[in-house]
């Protein structure tokens, strides 16, 4: 028995490693497809109606539009493999370098709402169900789902409107410029931050307070009261360990959205992350871009499902410390 | 006075306002002494336990009375100043320590939470206490059993550790809440001596709720009958099972009596049912089953019996072929029966049946009674319309129950005793040749598991089924079968006719298991004690 010990978990993480892989196997299929189905020619959109057919025919060999799909997509995963996702076709810059700065934008963003917004709402979904069904609890349940209920552009130039015009404690403008100080781009960043927090926070907050509540039916809770243990202790200490699983699966979730959803915001905010940069490229046909970012964001869902997975399964002592 | 409660009265919260379920009841306690709860479920036991430590469960509301400990009226305090009584002056032990006990937990975490919130011990003393506790309940290797995790543990030592972690704060008085219900009864044997042994070594008060009267009397002083949130009456235990003056008493003290009476069973070459070397384990764990053999003679009940683990559920589902079987065969009306479901026919799935321990969980609880016994007689039976409904009648009236009452209703409209009584109608629907019944009455009180063995001898009278019957309760097999099978760590151990079996036990495990049953005389345990048991 003893030498089978942590097998289990390590069998079950290294399984859910090979399912990630194979499923972004089959995203970059799909996204390099759907790329190359778009209606149009690219090397005609790119030169312009007014390209010769021997120009457009000379650029389409350049691009290696020529070949067959299948040569296409390997010669392009192969250099994905190796750090080379191909050069933009609107300014030649090395993708790679492109995305490097944007990514590291749309990190920091997303850290900076995920920072706050996760403890914050995990917080209230605590005190939401500690005082469920009193004025706490509905209160809590109102504004947050008025806060999702919104387009997030709304709650945008609300905050925009009130925090930075009226009051102007932060600017509007979220572009950090070039080698801002850490403190420069918390401050630019706040509005972004704030506007994803009060998107992200509902969902993560009522999981949490759903995933307690339904826990304190069990049998243990009941007599965790018995022993005399405060009601936020009961709630924090018995049957918040016992929840966690989905608790953190939506927040898995929600990070994912914040690094790779909030195309919206940052457009509003004029901020220079992903999001940004792949509508650019969308407009501009700057096809290796648009893939690229496809890839990164649908590798950003995977890893954080995977971690989520794990982590539900490293919270639970059955699993974790196997008879 | 250690415990003194008066015209406690408690509602609960219905559909249309609150309802009374204790009406005024009470009762007294000193230090050192052991009183015992006993009643049928929906008595109001538990609710009155819980009450002694100032604690309504959710749903429920104080309505009325006082709860004095040592003076204080609990329900006079508010709830913050409720919490210093509970887990530290009075202590609550479960039934079902797999399901109290916190499975985030280190069992040894839980036990020092009680000291450590309520400054009683630091967490040192405390752990030194409990590795102490632990070997005086006789666990393995106390030094380290507390680094467990619950679902590491047996029931039996879990039961035991709760027990051990009631005692935590050195509490003046425990409430034991039906403590030993869900085990069984060899493992029953440990835990009572564990907890007689303690309360008496600590000088503990103690509430002991049972609804089984021969658990309660080996460990009450006195004894209080309860019905419907009353007080039926109380008396000293020996007084109380000589010579009860109610006649709800006496009917409880009856239960046990039932017995069926002799049958001469045709002698046929062919049994109803032959398991033959049967060897059977899950997925790539070891054998659960070795080989196992036993037969069902036709129109008879047999008695599967042995602990939890032996192997009894496991020989229902190889018969069922929901678990295929390593090696052996199993034979219906001498046809072998396909070992996987799959390649079972529809004639054959109809001829075994299944009647299960949990009628709760075995109905869907989104279908009404009509819609569950109906599946049955269109798959099986092929009927509909007119003929199906005259047949759904028809198995209620075999049941018991009132059809028209009955039919439109879903299973949360119905008690505990009709629910397991669709789960019989709905084997019978089918009507299979032989049917599996696990554990059916176990869940039930005995007034009522003794209306369904009565009804179960009736049908097989009227209709020539066979039962195999699994069971880890002997009153209900010498109750209600002809014939035994012992089995114990996946081996038949013993069999033959019940008395063979049961009355000059051959096999040491059998007359374990029989010296196990607790009997209505207050010195069982005792003796059990003395002959060096638990």
């Amino acid at each position: 028995m003893s030498a089978a010990q942590g097998h289990p978990l390590r069998r079950m993480i290294l399984r859910r490693l090979l399912i990630g892989l194979f499923t972004l196997f089959v995203i970059s299929v799909l996204v390099f497809l759907a790329v190359s189905l778009l209606p149009g020619d690219i090397a005609q959109q790119v030169l312009g109606q007014a390209a010769t057919p021997e120009t457009v025919a000379a650029f389409r060999r350049e691009l290696g539009l020529d070949e067959p799909l299948i040569q296409r997509y390997i010669s392009w995963i192969g250099g994905v493999l190796t750090g080379d996702f191909g050069r933009s076709l609107a300014n030649g810059r090395p993708v790679a370098e492109l995305l490097a700065g944007r990514l590291g934008n749309t990190m920091f963003l997303a850290t900076y709402a995920a920072v706050i917004a996760v403890p914050f709402a995990v917080l209230i979904g605590l005190l939401a169900a500690l005082w469920r069904g009193g004025w706490f609890d509905r209160t809590a349940n109102v504004l947050t789902l008025t806060a999702i209920s919104f387009p997030e552009f709304f709650i945008a130039y609300i905050l925009m409107y009130w925090l930075s015009v009226r009051l102007g404690l932060f600017p509007s403008i979220a572009d950090p410029g070039a080698s801002p100080s850490l403190g420069d781009m918390i401050t630019r960043a706040f509005l972004p931050a704030l506007t994803l927090v009060l998107v992200v926070t509902a969902h993560m907050m009522r999981m949490t307070r759903a995933a307690v509540v339904n826990v304190l039916g069990a049998p243990y809770i009941a007599m965790a009261r018995l022993k005399g243990a405060s009601p936020w202790r009961v709630i924090t200490w018995h049957a918040l360990p016992n929840a966690l699983a989905p608790i953190i699966n939506v927040i898995a979730l929600n990070v994912a959205w914040l690094i790779a959803g909030v195309v919206i915001v940052e457009v509003v905010f004029v901020y220079p992350g992903l999001g940004q940069l792949m509508v650019d490229s969308v407009t501009n046909r700057d096809i290796p871009v648009v893939q690229a970012c496809a890839l990164i964001f649908a590798a950003v869902y995977i890893l954080l499902n995977l971690l989520a997975d794990v982590l539900a399964i490293a919270t639970n002592p059955r699993l974790l410390h196997p008879r | 006075m250690l415990l003194d409660i008066r015209n406690l009265k408690v509602e609960a919260r219905g559909e249309d306002g609150w309802t009374p379920i204790l009406h005024g009841v009470d009762l007294q306690l000193d230090r050192g002494e052991v009183v015992g709860l006993i009643g049928e479920s929906g008595a109001g036991k538990s609710t009155l336990g819980v009450a002694s430590m100032g604690y309504a469960a959710p749903g429920l509301r104080f309505a009325g009375g006082e709860v004095l400990l040592d003076g204080t009226d609990l329900l006079k305090l508010p709830p913050a100043r409720r919490r210093p009584f509970r887990g530290h002056r009075i202590a609550y032990v479960a039934q079902s320590a797999a399901a109290s006990f916190n499975p985030a937990w280190r069992l040894l975490t839980q036990f020092t939470e009680g000291p450590l919130i309520h400054g009683t011990a630091t967490r040192a003393e405390s752990e030194a206490f409990a590795r102490d506790l632990y070997a005086r309940m006789n666990l393995p290797d106390p030094d380290n059993f507390g680094l467990r995790y619950p679902h590491q543990v047996s029931g039996g030592q879990l039961q035991r550790a709760m027990v051990a972690m009631a005692m935590a704060c050195r509490p003046e008085l425990i409430v034991f809440d039906e403590p030993t219900t869900a085990l069984d009864v060899t493992t029953q044997v440990s835990v009572l001596a564990a907890i007689r042994e303690s309360v008496r070594d600590f000088n503990l008060a103690a509430i002991y709720i049972t609804h089984d009267l021969a658990v309660v009397a080996q460990m009450a002083d006195r004894i209080k009958v309860m019905r419907h949130g009353r007080e039926v009456e109380e008396a000293p235990t020996r007084q109380m099972l000589e010579a009860p003056e109610e006649d709800y008493t006496r009917s409880l003290w009856a239960v046990r009596s039932f017995r069926r009476p002799p049958r001469v069973l045709p002698e046929d070459e062919v049994p109803a049912l032959r398991a033959s070397g049967v060897t059977a384990g899950y997925d790539r764990g070891g054998d659960v089953l070795r080989d196992v053999s036993f037969e069902v003679p036709h129109g008879s009940t047999v008695a599967v019996v042995g602990e939890s683990g032996s192997g009894k559920s496991t020989t229902a589902r190889v018969i069922t072929g929901l678990l295929p079987p390593r090696l052996g065969q199993v034979a219906l009306n001498g046809q072998l029966l396909p070992p996987r479901l799959a390649d079972r026919t529809r004639e054959q799935l109809r001829s075994v049946q299944m009647i299960y321990q949990m009628a709760d969980t075995a109905l869907n609880p989104r279908q009404t009674i009509r819609q569950i016994l109906s599946r049955p007689l269109s798959f099986y039976r092929r009927l509909s319309g007119k003929a199906r409904e005259a047949r759904l009648r028809q198995l209620m009236e075999q049941i018991e129950l009132e059809p028209n009452l009955f039919l439109g209703r879903l299973p949360g409209e119905l008690s505990g005793g009709q629910k397991q009584r669709i789960g019989i109608a709905r084997a019978l629907a089918a009507e299979p040749d032989f049917i599996i019944c696990d554990e059916v009455t176990s869940a039930l009180d005995q007034l009522v598991a003794e209306g369904i063995l009565r009804l179960l001898s009736r049908l097989q009278d009227e209709t020539g089924v066979s039962y195999m019957f699994i069971t880890h309760d002997l009153a209900t097999v010498r109750a209600i079968a002809d014939r035994v099978v012992v089995m114990q760590h996946g081996r038949v151990v013993d069999s033959g006719t019940t008395s063979e079996v049961l009355d000059r036990p051959r096999h040491p495990y059998t007359a374990e298991l029989l010296a196990s049953v607790p009997e209505a005389d207050p010195d069982w345990l005792t003796r059990r004690i003395a002959e060096g048991a638990g």
